[in-house]
């Protein structure tokens, strides 16, 4: 008897789920896109000392507002300096961090207070329930900007306090989700099994809940961080976030939104990064909801 | 429909009655509001004089109760920096911003809705890719740079629309689409995805099998039925753009309430701010109240959850 013969054995060499999630993801075009120019701009926020070639705090009153190179400018300044003469390419290069670090961290932090959220009031339900589904209620009515503002504005703008901040509005979408992925997988026969046997309730949350919701908590990441680092922007530009001399995208938008009128690239470059590195993380994070999703939407 | 209608509002009031609360403590999270307010320069009996003038003094529960009480007359105190009545400025301002938030909500239902249906009945055509591509850039684009690049190329290159200010109705064009289309591609999205989803269901199919024609089966089968899960989002939109203009406010100069907000804010002008939370956080609870009644009335389904 030979194994092809075998229709069972047939059956158990077809390609693995892993393997099927790695071809889906090599056919994804939207998810390859994102994960390369992500990527590509954590690398470049990693070893910004290394690649900025100047220093992006360094003003030069002699050398202001030159034009970047493809305007008529030199390679001295690729892309050219802003109204206090520092080096434009250095401060977008600084700024990846600024971006990526607000970010990942807020993302972190509202992940894990929404994650929390979510799959206490989906496994336990009642008034667990009752009481989340009220405070999603709630922070959903507060218009978010205007809270981030005040708040930034009464604690001060710095880096730690817009991260806060952010990581603690930012928390809704996670607890919708994660609450509506506990709600299918807690009635799933594994998890009645679990009970059964008499595990823990912490262990069953993390055992056997959290590994089967954790793909869809991957992709609200990836979106709830793209959200972060747009408000950030946002944020800053209204003056109100991350404050000068930090390069931040937002702030360079903000700074040369003055010069507009001759020197409309000092709006351009900043703001063509910044939809560029959201729109990455967005297409990572729906091609990753593709990719993983059971019937593999794509 | 009655117990689903009171049992709704009184989540609202709870909700409103929660945010309140969160907006009113914005206040102490400076810690002292009597020294924020006197500035660095002041002695301590000025502060404690302005402590006693504004009853810091007294227990912050104490002080809540109050402040909600004549909120609930129409009255959020006086601006520490306009020495108006906050209330009055807010009035005065929210014209505008209801405005834009009006005209925002429409361009974008306009534009998302037919892009959506579209989409949905030819999946993969060219229009379903621009669809596609319009929703994912609108979900990327900063809506302060975009309104930046609208000015640069409409209001500097071409000179066809005034820059900023909220004269006339042309004032109105750049903020209303960079607004409508920071909503745009939910919106586009749900109603692509219900499309699809009603295209493939079972009345369709007897639909089109007792012969009616294809106008009628798309619009009153198919959209209406797609289209209730878009009225809560648009609802839930414009609560959030009403939220958002703060931005777009400050990127056109429009003064609306959102200018508003970025000016008390930026001036520590905490009773204004208050109150804009406030009244922003009514608005959106007030649509999607609405939405729901509405929502329970289009679908009987919905009351029972």
């Amino acid at each position: 008897m030979t194994d092809a013969a075998d229709p069972l054995s047939q059956e158990i060499h077809g390609p693995t789920p892993r393997q099927i999630l790695r071809m889906r993801a090599f056919g994804h075009k939207g998810l390859l896109f994102g994960l390369i120019v992500v990527g590509l701009l954590v690398l470049i926020a990693l070893f910004a000392p290394v690649l900025a070639p100047h220093d992006p705090y360094a003003q030069s009153l002699m050398n202001r507002m030159v034009p970047p190179v493809f305007m008529g400018g030199s390679w001295e300044h690729p892309l050219g300096t802003d109204h206090l003469g520092r080096d434009y390419l250095s401060r977008l290069i600084y700024g990846a961090r600024v971006s990526l670090l607000i970010g990942s961290i807020a993302a972190l932090i509202s992940g894990l207070i929404g994650t929390t959220m979510g799959v206490c009031a989906g496994y336990f339900g009642g008034k667990v329930d009752a009481f989340v589904t009220f405070l999603i209620n709630v922070r959903l009515a507060m218009p978010v900007v205007l809270v981030a503002l005040a708040v930034v504005a009464i604690l001060g703008g710095s880096l730690t306090v817009v991260v806060c901040v952010l990581g603690l509005l930012l928390w809704d979408r996670f607890a919708v989700v994660m609450r509506a992925s506990t709600l299918q997988v807690s009635r799933r026969d594994y998890v009645a099994a679990a009970q059964v046997i008499g595990a823990s309730t912490p262990r069953i949350l993390l055992t056997e809940i959290m590994p089967n919701i954790f793909n869809n908590l991957i992709v609200v990441i990836t979106l709830e961080m793209a959200h972060a680092i747009l408000l950030e922007a946002a944020l800053s530009f209204l003056g109100l976030g991350v404050q000068p001399p930090t390069p931040s995208w937002g702030l360079m938008v903000s700074e040369g939104k003055n010069m507009m009128l001759f020197e409309p690239w000092l709006v351009l470059i900043p703001g063509a990064v910044l939809f560029v590195l959201v729109l990455a993380i967005n297409l990572m994070g729906d091609g990753l909801r593709d990719v993983t999703a059971p019937e593999g939407r794509s | 429909m009655l117990p689903f209608i009171l049992k709704r509002l009184g989540l609202a009031l709870l909700v409103a009655l929660t945010v309140s609360f969160i907006s009113f403590s914005l206040l102490f999270l400076s810690g002292d509001p009597a020294a924020a307010l006197a500035g660095e320069t002041a002695s301590g009996e000025d502060v404690e004089a302005l402590r006693r003038l504004y009853g810091f003094d007294r227990p912050m529960l104490v002080q809540y109760g109050e402040w909600l009480f004549s909120a609930l007359r129409g009255d959020f105190g006086e601006s520490y920096y306009f020495k108006l009545p906050v209330a009055g400025l807010i009035a005065e301002r929210l014209q505008v911003t209801m405005i834009l938030g009006v005209c925002g909500i429409l361009f974008a239902l306009l534009t998302a809705v037919p892009l959506g249906v579209v989409a949905a009945i030819r999946p993969n055509s060219l229009i379903d890719r621009v669809a596609l591509f319009l929703s994912v850039a609108g979900q990327a684009m900063p809506s302060f740079w975009f309104g930046l690049i609208l000015i640069v190329v409409f209001a500097i290159q071409l000179g066809w629309l005034p820059p900023s200010g909220a004269a006339t109705w042309r004032h109105f064009i750049m903020p209303t689409i960079v607004l409508g289309y920071y909503a745009m591609p939910a919106i586009m999205r749900l109603t692509r995805a219900g499309m699809l989803d009603v295209l493939n269901s079972d009345f369709i199919r007897t639909a089109r099998a007792k012969g009616a024609g294809e106008g009628r089966v798309l619009f009153k089968h198919a959209l209406r039925n797609a289209i209730i899960p878009v009225v809560s989002l648009a609802a839930v939109q414009m609560g959030f753009m009403l939220g958002g203009s703060i931005v777009v406010e400050s990127v056109f100069a429009l003064h609306g309430a959102g200018f508003l907000a970025w000016e008390s804010i930026a001036r520590n002008d905490l009773p204004t701010v208050q109150a804009l939370i406030l009244v922003f956080s009514m608005f959106y609870i007030v649509f999607t109240f609405l939405a729901d009644v509405l929502n329970a009335w289009l679908d009987p389904r919905m009351r029972s959850s």
